[in-house]
């Protein structure tokens, strides 16, 4: 018997172990230090962590690497413009985390030394999300992913609609992980590799094995990204959870679905667009009417965000949808991603310094009179809420701008004609808020301290610059997909 | 194609009848003589106190967690000690550091309390 090694570059992988190795530091640092301490201490590891990892990313851009090739096979991790984006997002959103954690969770009782440890581990794994080229590791950094974020859903133990939302999200993420891994095995079969090049390479003549592995991929993918009909969990698991986790699932578990999903379709299953396209379009489309309808009933901010989450879900699926078709898809998938992670981080900050305590506070009458208590606060919400309507100048305009075009490019008509008027729709219930914030009147504190003013002021800025010069970012949004779509296509 | 199937119709069949048969043997020749100390439960020799359905202390749960971190451990570690003369440096690097990994977790349950006997 012979042992290879397979060919390993540490430097390509780096960032994730940054990220992993912070988590399983800070695991550390209990047994040395107080309990206290590590408190004090660990938000501000965890930025630091965040840095380092963001400047190593910073200086692979541009850069296509590939690392873990077992001999004789293709590589297991692929680095490219498209995943050290997706990084990018991931470490800015870890970062905001932190951001509005800090005062958040001594305030309610939830100062758990676990939280950012579990927080850069599910962080490790949605960046492995888009580096992986083997589907054997999307389903792994599919569990690291995940598995952290059920117990954060449950941080606020024992409090029962905490521990509901733990148990609904394990209890579906559980079976929508199963799912997702019979599809991989359904693809196995029908290829006889689970490596994306090869997988490309023998899907067209897969037959009905591999359409039906493509399918169960697809609702895997559908759970995860929380697309109608798989969005059932969304709603309770978001009211549910605390706040701060409910932000960092919104953004973070969220695209990095969508990570693997553009990689595994768009690349790996390219060659059976028209089987899937069709599909992908159908669920977009009722991911919007679904998300965007029930979102005007919701009297819960957190539920309200929670169907918006939904129905931007829908938006992204239209991209994806036109990424066969269309040389835009890609890249305006990923300029809505990066747009959609401002806003929305800069709405639950905003949700999160009007929560009086834990759950309390976050019913959309409590909104009312925002705009007399603070008027900045009250203006950037309206402004991160205009962003989530799609009304320029915002990033949120400019995100969809770019979904539609590459919608009708790919000649999805129909598609783009439901994402108009669903659009048209979510203005009601977004505006609202804004109406409540400045027509009426009244009571309750604000907690504003100088960590969270910081995530308010950068997530507006980064959705002001989306929404003025949307073009040098679509460039960049451009090189990373082109990229991506160049090294998968190739092998 | 379905010549590769054979072997498992083969295994199903059989797979049954294997431990079944020595039990319908057992029925069909032994002797059947019950009484009272034959009827009881066996366990260890000791006289059963009480009703077998007990509760067992919910703690349990944790030290199966805990197991489970040695077992996968004991499970990787096989394959390593396996190959272990074809090895490099960074190979002896990378499973130190797994070791390292998992003695972290263990070194945590540790300092939450979880080894104390409540």
């Amino acid at each position: 018997m012979e042992f290879v090694t397979p060919t390993i570059n540490i430097l390509i992988v780096l960032p994730v172990l940054l990220v992993a190795g912070g988590g399983a530091l800070l695991m550390l640092l209990e047994l040395f230090m107080a309990e206290e301490r590590v408190k004090q201490w660990a938000p501000t590891l965890a930025i630091i962590v965040l840095a380092l990892a963001f400047l190593q990313t910073i200086g692979l851009w541009g850069q296509t690497h590939t690392t873990f090739t077992p001999e004789g096979s293709s590589p297991m991790v692929i680095l490219d413009n498209f995943a050290t984006f997706l990084n990018v997002i991931f470490l800015l959103t870890g970062f905001f985390t932190v951001l509005i954690s800090v005062n958040y969770l001594p305030r309610v009782g939830l100062n758990r030394s676990e939280y950012y440890m579990l927080m850069l581990f599910s962080l490790s794994g949605m960046m492995l999300m888009g580096m992986a080229n083997d589907l054997i590791l999307v389903f792994l950094a599919l569990e690291v992913l995940s598995i952290p974020l059920y117990i954060l859903a449950g941080l606020s133990r024992p409090r029962p609609e905490s521990e509901e939302s733990a148990m609904k999200y394990f209890f579906l993420g559980a079976f929508s992980s199963a799912i997702f891994v019979f599809g991989i095995a359904l693809t196995y079969g029908a290829t006889g590799s689970t490596a994306l090049p090869a997988v490309l390479a023998g899907v067209s003549n897969g037959g009905a094995l591999a359409l039906a592995g493509v399918a169960m991929m697809l609702v895997g993918f559908g759970f995860k990204v929380a697309a109608a009909p798989f969005h059932m969990w969304t709603p309770d698991v978001y009211e549910g959870a605390p706040t701060v986790v409910t932000a960092f699932m919104s953004v973070g578990a969220k695209v990095g679905g969508f990570a693997a999903m553009l990689r595994v379709f768009v690349s790996a299953f390219g060659s059976l667009g028209q089987t899937w396209v069709p599909a992908v379009a159908v669920i977009a489309a009722i991911t919007l009417i679904i998300g965007n309808v029930v979102a005007i009933v919701q009297p819960n901010i957190k539920r309200m965000l929670a169907y918006s989450s939904i129905a931007h879900a829908g938006y992204i699926l239209m991209a994806v949808a036109a990424s066969v078709n269309s040389p835009d898809g890609v890249s305006a998938a990923l300029f809505y991603m990066f747009a959609y992670l401002f806003t929305n981080l800069g709405a639950f900050a905003i949700a999160i310094a009007a929560e009086r305590k834990l759950g309390e506070g976050v019913m959309l009458d409590d909104y009312k009179g925002l705009a007399k208590r603070s008027p900045l606060l009250a203006l950037a919400m309206a402004y991160f809420m205009l962003s989530l309507t799609g009304i320029p100048p915002t990033g949120g305009f400019s995100g969809k701008f770019f979904v539609f075009r590459a919608t009708l490019e790919a000649g999805l008509v129909w598609l783009a004609v439901v994402g108009v008027i669903t659009s048209v729709v979510s203005g009601y219930y977004y505006l609202r808020v804004v109406y409540l914030m400045y027509m009426y009147d009244g009571e309750g504190e604000l907690h504003t301290k100088p960590a969270l003013l910081t995530a308010v002021a950068l997530t507006v800025l980064a959705t002001l610059v989306l929404g003025l010069l949307p073009g040098a970012w679509y460039e960049i949004t451009k090189q990373a997909a082109l990229q991506g779509l160049q090294v998968l296509a190739g092998g | 194609m379905f010549a590769e199937w054979q072997f498992i119709a083969l295994f199903v069949l059989l797979a049954p009848i294997l431990p079944g048969a020595p039990i319908i043997i057992n029925r069909l020749l032994g002797p059947h003589k019950p009484n009272y100390i034959k009827q009881q439960t066996y366990e260890c020799g000791i006289e059963t106190v009480g009703d077998t359905w007990v509760q067992f202390k919910v703690q349990y749960y944790i030290y199966a967690l805990v197991f489970v971190i040695f077992d996968i451990e004991a499970v990787f570690l096989f394959p390593i000690a396996a190959a272990f003369g074809q090895l490099g440096v960074f190979a002896i690097g990378a499973t130190v550091l797994f070791v390292f990994l998992l003695a972290d977790g263990l070194a945590y349950a540790w300092s939450r309390g979880v080894l104390e006997w409540v």
